[in-house]
C-alpha cells in the first residue's frame, strides 16, 4: 500500500520503504492475527528444533547431570545394531506400502470414475477406515492377521491358498502391516485421485480417441499427466508418513511384556520413543530423531527433483 | 445472487463468495458407456466393498459373541453375548482392574472438543492476517507455515517434552481445573497449525475484498471485520478444520503414551491400548478378546457416526489437500 513512486526505486528507496511498512497500523493490525501463530512457531517448533539438535551432542537425561559428549551419540547410532534393524524395517515398510498404496488408490478412483453417480456412496465405504483410530487398526490387525486363527487366512483357505503367519513370520510382518495400515486406509487418497481424474478435460480424451490412441496410451498420456500433481502430493505424504509409522505397530507389538516387541516388528519411530521415554536418554533420542529428520528431508528432496521432470501443472504457473 | 454453492445451503441469508475455493468441483460424473464394462466396474467395486468393510464386520460380530467363539468364524454369533459392552465399564469378572472407560470417553471427547475449537479459532485468526493484509515478511513467514507442514513430527518429540516438563506439565496435579498431563495434548492448539493455516487463507483469498472495504467504510475495526464479515462466510472451511482436528484428536496414541500417566486421564485410544496389553494373552491375560473387540467398536464408532454427519467437509478437505499442488 506503499505510495507510488514516479521513478523506479533505487536499492536504498527500497529497503528504506520495506522498513518503513513496520510503522504503518496495517503491519501491527496483521502482526496481531499472526501472533498466536508466530508464537507457537517459536515456542513449539523453531525452538524445539533447535534445542534437540543441541542435545543431540549431550547425554541430556533429565535424571543426571548433563555433559557435552561431542558427536559420541552420532558415532554411538551409526554403530547401534536396533538402528540398522529399525532402519531396514522402516524403509521395508515404506517401500512397499507408497507403491501398494497408490496403485490400490489409483485403481479404486479409476473405477470410481466409471460408476456414475453411485460413486460417492462406494466413495464413502472406502473412507471409513481412515476414520478408524490407530489403536484399533493395531489390535485388528493383530487378530485379523493371526497365522492360525485369524480371519485372513481362513478366508485365503478356502481359495486353497495356506497363509502364512503374518504376525510372526519375520518375512511377513512387513507386508501385513502394509495391508492394514497402508493399503486398507487408502480412502483419502481415493478422494484425492477421483477429484483429480474428475478434472481432467474431457476434449483431451476425444482429441486422443480421435487421434487413434488405445486405451493405454490415452491413460498414459492424459490421464497420468494431467493427475501427476495429485500422485506426487500423495507420495510425498504417505513416504513422510511411514517413515514415521508408529501407532498402530506399537500398539500390535509392543507391551509390558514385550517391550522390545520382535526384531521384524522395530520401527525407527518406536526406537526414538522407546529411547526417550523408557530409557530417558533424551540426547541420544534427539540424535536419533535428527538423522529421520535429514533422511526424510534428503528423500523428500530427492522426489521433488524427480517431480520437476514427471509432474505436469497446467499452466505450469505455480 | 445465486444458491449454487451446495455449501451456503444452511444458514440465514448471507452474501456468497464467488466460487469459494474449497467448494467441491466434482459434479460431472462421466458414466462409461457400455452398459457391460459398467457392470464389471459395478462388481470389481462391490467386490472390494465387502474387503474394505470386513474388518469392522467381523469386529462388531466378534464382540458380540462369548470368549470361546470370538473366532469361530461365523458372521452371526451362535450366542449373542452383548454383555461383553458391560464389561468395557466393570472390567472382566475376574479381573482386579477395573478399567474406567467411561471416564476415557468423556476425557477424549471434551479433549477432542476443546482441542478442535481451539485450533479452529487460532488458525482462522491466523489465516486472516495471511489473507487481509499486506506486510513486509508476509511471503516469508507464509513459508515458514508452509515448512513446518512437511516437519516430520518425531524431530521435535523430545524437546517438546522438555518444555512440558519445565513448565511442570508432566507431573501430577491439576491446572485450572484440568489434569495437568493433558493439557499438552490440546494446547498447543492455541496457536494454530499448518495445515488449516493454508486451508482457511485460501478461502479467505475468495472472499471479495469489496465485502471488506464496505465494512471498515461503516467503521468497523481489523478485528470486527474478521468477526463480523470473514469467520461467518468462511464457515465451511472452519467446519472442515473442525471435524479434522476431531478426528486427530480422538484417534492421537503417541502424545498419550508420553505425557499421560495417570489412568483416570486417559484418552479412548490410551486406554484401549492399556486394555489390550491386560487382557491380550502376551501379556498374561486370558485373551478376553471379545472385551478388547467391544472397546475398539466403541471407540470407533464416535468417529464413524462424526464422519457420517460431518462427510461432504471431509470429503472437501480432502480434496482441497490434493489440488493444492
Amino acid at each position: 500500500m506503499a505510495t507510488v513512486t514516479a521513478t523506479a526505486p533505487g536499492p536504498h528507496l527500497r529497503v528504506r520503504r520495506w522498513f518503513a511498512g513496520f510503522t504503518s497500523r496495517e503491519t501491527w493490525a496483521a502482526f496481531a492475527f499472526l501472533s498466536p501463530w508466530m508464537f507457537g512457531f517459536v515456542v513449539f517448533t523453531a525452538g524445539p528444533m533447535i534445542a534437540s539438535f543441541i542435545l543431540s551432542f549431550t547425554d541430556y537425561s533429565i535424571i543426571q547431570t548433563t555433559h557435552n559428549v561431542g558427536t559420541a551419540n552420532y558415532r554411538t547410532l551409526y554403530h547401534d545394531p536396533d538402528v540398522r534393524t529399525s532402519l531396514r524395517n522402516t524403509f521395508i515398510f515404506t517401500v512397499l506400502a507408497v507403491p501398494a498404496h497408490v496403485i490400490v488408490a489409483l485403481g479404486l478412483a479409476a473405477a470410481l470414475a466409471r460408476v456414475g453417480r453411485a460413486a460417492s456412496a462406494f466413495r464413502t465405504i472406502f473412507y471409513l477406515p481412515t476414520m478408524t483410530p490407530a489403536v484399533a487398526i493395531g489390535i485388528l490387525y493383530l487378530l485379523i492377521f493371526n497365522g492360525s486363527y485369524g480371519i485372513l487366512n481362513r478366508g485365503l483357505a478356502l481359495v486353497g491358498i495356506s497363509g502364512p503367519f503374518w504376525t510372526t513370520s519375520p518375512h511377513w510382518v512387513k507386508p501385513g502391516l502394509v495391508l492394514m495400515i497402508s493399503v486398507w486406509a487408502v480412502g483419502a487418497s481415493v478422494v484425492i485421485f477421483l477429484a483429480a481424474l474428475m478434472g481432467v478435460p474431457q476434449h483431451l480424451y476425444e482429441a486422443a480417441e480421435m487421434d487413434g490412441a488405445s486405451r493405454w496410451l490415452r491413460f498414459r498420456d492424459v490421464t497420468l499427466p494431467m493427475i501427476s500433481p495429485a500422485i506426487f502430493f500423495v507420495v510425498i505424504i504417505n513416504t513422510i508418513a511411514g517413515l514415521q509409522t508408529f501407532d498402530q505397530v506399537y500398539t500390535a507389538f509392543f507391551n509390558a511384556s514385550t517391550p522390545n516387541g520382535t526384531d521384524s516388528s522395530l520401527m525407527y519411530a518406536i526406537y526414538i520413543f522407546q529411547q526417550a521415554f523408557r530409557f530417558f536418554k533424551l540426547g541420544y533420542a534427539s540424535a536419533l530423531s535428527w538423522v529421520l529428520f535429514a533422511i526424510i528431508a534428503v528423500i523428500t528432496a530427492i522426489q521433488i527433483v524427480v517431480s520437476r521432470r514427471y509432474v505436469y501443472y497446467e499452466g505450469q504457473s505455480k | 445472487m445465486s444458491q449454487a454453492s451446495p455449501v451456503q445451503a444452511q444458514g440465514p441469508a448471507q452474501p456468497i463468495p464467488p466460487a469459494p475455493p474449497v467448494a467441491p468441483q466434482e459434479r460431472r460424473w462421466r458414466p462409461s458407456a457400455r452398459p457391460l464394462t459398467r457392470a464389471l466396474y459395478f462388481a470389481f467395486l462391490a467386490f472390494c466393498t465387502v474387503l474394505f468393510v470386513y474388518p469392522f464386520v467381523w469386529a462388531v460380530s466378534a464382540s458380540l459373541k462369548p470368549r470361546e467363539e470370538v473366532f469361530d468364524n461365523r458372521l452371526i454369533p451362535k450366542h449373542f453375548h452383548p454383555s461383553n459392552y458391560l464389561d468395557v465399564f466393570r472390567g472382566v469378572s475376574d479381573t482386579i482392574y477395573k478399567a474406567q472407560f467411561g471416564t476415557w470417553l468423556w476425557n477424549s471427547l471434551w479433549i477432542a472438543v476443546l482441542a478442535a475449537a481451539t485450533v479452529t479459532i487460532s488458525s482462522a485468526l491466523v489465516a486472516f492476517g495471511f489473507a487481509y493484509f499486506r506486510f513486509p515478511l508476509r511471503n516469508f513467514l507464509f513459508a515458514c507455515v508452509l515448512g513446518t507442514m512437511m516437519l516430520p513430527g518425531v524431530v521435535t518429540l523430545v524437546p517438546t517434552y522438555l518444555i512440558w516438563n519445565k513448565l511442570h506439565f508432566t507431573g501430577p496435579g491439576t491446572f485450572l481445573f484440568l489434569s495437568r498431563n493433558q493439557y499438552p495434548l490440546w494446547a498447543p492448539n492455541l496457536f494454530g497449525s499448518a495445515f488449516y493455516i493454508f486451508l482457511l487463507r485460501q478461502f479467505f483469498l475468495g472472499i471479495p475484498r469489496d465485502l471488506f472495504e464496505a465494512s471498515r467504510m461503516d467503521g468497523d475495526n481489523y478485528w470486527t471485520m474478521f468477526w463480523r464479515i470473514a469467520a461467518p462466510l468462511a464457515k465451511p472451511a472452519m467446519i472442515v478444520t473442525f471435524v479434522f482436528e476431531f478426528k486427530a484428536s480422538w484417534t492421537e496414541l503417541q502424545k498419550t503414551l508420553i505425557y499421560l500417566r495417570d489412568d483416570g486421564a486417559f484418552t479412548v485410544p490410551r486406554g484401549l491400548k492399556t486394555l489390550l496389553d491386560l487382557y491380550g494373552p502376551s501379556a498374561g491375560g486370558h485373551g478376553d478378546y471379545q472385551v478388547i473387540l467391544a472397546a475398539t467398536v466403541l471407540a470407533t464408532l464416535p468417529m464413524i457416526i462424526v464422519f457420517f454427519l460431518g462427510q461432504r467437509f471431509f470429503v472437501e478437505g480432502i480434496a482441497t489437500q490434493g489440488r493444492k499442488g
